[in-house]
């Protein structure tokens, strides 16, 4: 079985961010990058599925060489290859998404794993696009999954107000929900190992940006907060302004 | 609290590569989820976290430079080092442990050992189904382990010790002590097992340093082990003190993570609390302190990074290592102390980690050799004399 997992390389959650001179983009200078923490879980399934049933991982990432250090954790995990579509030039979701699947379709893997958004841009686009640009079914925000013989597997993804199971024929594209699994870490072992296995770079296909960003903003600053009173008096005061001016009970 | 973010003010991890840097985020990272939220309560109730060995052992943290074939992972000493730093901002204690388990269990049966017991031994260690310790101090012989008074006599298929050992880490959770007493008048190694009749491994009680480790007495009395127990290739105090320069390699680099961790603790601390209608890291005195405890990590780690590649070249002499050990406990010290001070009152509590770096730290300035004695092992270097026979 041949498992693929699409890892981005995305700025620590603790960043602070700051935009750029261009105002288009986000100031890199200083900030920490890490493998985007729902591929985390994306290539951890992937090893899982591998320990069950065979097969071989290979972790896909499209971007700079600094993607490098996220493909080099996902083989410190244990994924067998590592494969950069190297391109600087900035991309949308569908030019990301449209390299991949160029790639993906020479590659004809069983099963696709992508994070369920990458917490960077935050579309949660690609991996829907890219099941759909091969023809795959896909499930997305998935917290389980279980394969079904060769050829079939059941995923449980998370719906507004509960769970449901759907059943999919593979091959088959799955994004990974927070839940699916807990991420190994990956082992000092699995770390000097991961020195002796390649990281391919291959050409992707060239950008065919849909969308283009304007302009990067800051949300507002926050207010200076308010103190209504003290006491017990001053509830009902409080509550009158939740509900009259924050509008919020 | 925000996430540990490092300290690196010389840019020094551009002098570290993708996997010595990817193995001090993975340990790091593993320090945050499982060490951080649990040391206070152990430290408090005196306890060690024995739920901690498998996983540590899963992540492969004993015995790291050791060959793959003995369950290892074969890396270089600046991975090791990043690795005792990282666990050492957890807790010294912890570092303690994988020090003792890698450095003074784990290389002496590798160095010492026979083919026999190092396939015995150092995979069961590798993966935590073993715990080790290591016996070379005495009640009355520190400093001066030459004079110690632990003896072995051979004996119709094996040995028998008397005597007994002092401040020993991991002592009473020990399957296998590694022990150093004297046949002949020379000394040796020997493994003794846990359960052997005639030795006990009481543990010590009433620290004030070192709450979350684990330290014992050993006894041995007509303690009766097998002839091939004996670490055959050892052989005078040197053995034992090849075995303190990995330890003290270890602490030199653990230190400057208990140094960041204070720093960081008080570096939020002083930009977060206001006195006098402003934060106190706008003082003069707060800003000198900070200053203090970012040069001297800063120069820590240019020294441990260099001290490592040294390591690695095997061209590191064991005055080098003394260098690193004295300079960068000392100054560690000084820094959980000055964090204590920007913290003032709250500094005490065990909401923060300052006041348990900085009593653990009384105790790595004096173990694997007291500052006082790196002074002199240095001194005589330097000199050529002897200033403490």
């Amino acid at each position: 079985m041949r498992l693929v997992a699409c890892v981005n390389h995305v700025p620590d959650t603790e960043t602070k961010v700051k935009i750029g001179a261009d105002g288009k983009s986000i100031d890199r200078a200083g900030v920490n990058f890490v493998i985007n923490p729902y591929d985390e879980f994306a290539v951890e399934e992937c090893l899982r599925l591998k320990e069950k049933s065979g097969g071989e991982v290979i972790a896909v990432s499209l971007g700079g060489d600094p993607h490098k250090e996220t493909l080099r954790k996902a083989l410190a995990m244990g994924a067998d290859k590592a494969v950069l579509l190297k391109d600087d030039s900035p991309r949308d979701s569908f030019s990301v998404a449209r390299a991949l699947a160029d790639y993906l379709k020479e590659l004809s893997p069983d099963i696709i794993f992508f994070g369920k958004q990458s917490i960077d841009s935050d579309d949660a686009a690609v991996g829907g696009m890219v099941a759909e640009m091969l023809g795959l079914p896909s499930a997305s925000v998935v917290v389980g999954l279980e394969l079904a013989g060769e050829k079939n597997a059941v995923a449980e993804r998370e719906v507004e107000g509960g769970h449901e199971k759907v059943a999919v024929s593979l091959p088959a594209v799955f994004t990974a929900q927070k839940g699916l699994n807990e991420p190994r870490y990956p082992s000092l072992k699995g770390i000097m190992g991961a020195k002796g296995k390649p990281i391919e770079e291959k050409q992707p296909t060239p950008p065919q940006n849909k969308t283009e960003v304007r302009s990067m903003q800051k949300p507002h600053a926050k207010g200076a907060g308010k103190i209504v009173g003290t006491g017990a008096g001053a509830v009902s005061e409080l509550v009158r302004m939740l509900h009259e001016e924050a509008k919020v009970i | 609290m925000p996430k540990f973010q490092g300290v690196d003010y010389y840019n020094s991890d551009d002098l570290l590569s993708e996997d010595e840097i990817l193995v001090r985020n993975t340990i790091r990272e593993f320090v945050d989820e499982n060490v951080i939220p649990i040391i206070e309560k152990h430290y408090r109730e005196g306890t060690f976290p024995m739920d901690l060995i498998p996983k540590m052992a899963e992540l492969g943290l004993f015995g790291s430079t050791l060959p793959e074939k003995y369950g290892c992972a074969g890396m270089n000493n600046v991975a090791y080092g990043l690795v005792m730093q990282e666990l050492e901002r957890g807790d010294s204690g912890l570092r303690s442990f994988a020090s003792v388990q890698s450095g003074l269990v784990m290389y002496p049966i590798f160095a010492f050992g026979s083919e026999e017991q190092k396939d015995n031994w150092l995979p069961q260690l590798a993966s935590g189904k073993a715990v080790g310790c290591f016996g070379l101090t005495e009640p009355d012989f520190g400093s001066n382990p030459g004079g110690m008074i632990t003896r072995a006599e051979k004996v119709k298929d094996g040995y028998v010790l008397n005597g007994a050992k002092m401040w020993i880490t991991n002592g009473t959770i020990a399957d296998i002590a590694v022990v150093w007493a004297k046949l002949n008048g020379e000394i040796k190694g020997f493994l003794v097992e846990k359960g052997t009749k005639g030795y006990t491994a009481p543990e010590m009680t009433g620290k004030h340093s070192l709450r979350s480790s684990v330290t014992s007495e050993l006894v041995f009395q007509d303690c009766r082990i097998p002839e091939q127990n004996i670490l055959q290739k050892s052989g005078g105090l040197k053995s034992p003190l090849m075995c303190l320069t990995q330890a003290r390699y270890g602490i030199a680099w653990g230190t400057i993570g208990s140094a960041m961790a204070c720093y960081d603790t008080a570096l939020r601390y002083a930009k977060s609390r206001i006195q006098f209608d402003k934060p106190i890291a706008a003082f003069q005195m707060t800003q000198e302190k900070l200053v203090y405890m970012l040069t001297e990590i800063t120069k820590a780690q240019l020294l441990c990074v260099r001290l490592g590649r040294l390591k690695d070249q095997n061209k590191a002499k064991f005055t080098q290592i003394s260098l690193a050990k004295r300079n960068n406990v000392h100054h560690a010290l000084e820094i959980a102390r000055m964090a204590r001070e920007i913290l003032g009152a709250n500094g005490i509590l065990d909401e923060y980690p300052v006041m348990r770096h900085s009593a653990n730290l009384e105790s790595v300035k004096t173990y694997e050799g007291t500052h006082e004695m790196h002074t002199l092992i240095i001194g005589e270097d330097i000199t050529g004399i002897p200033a403490f026979v």
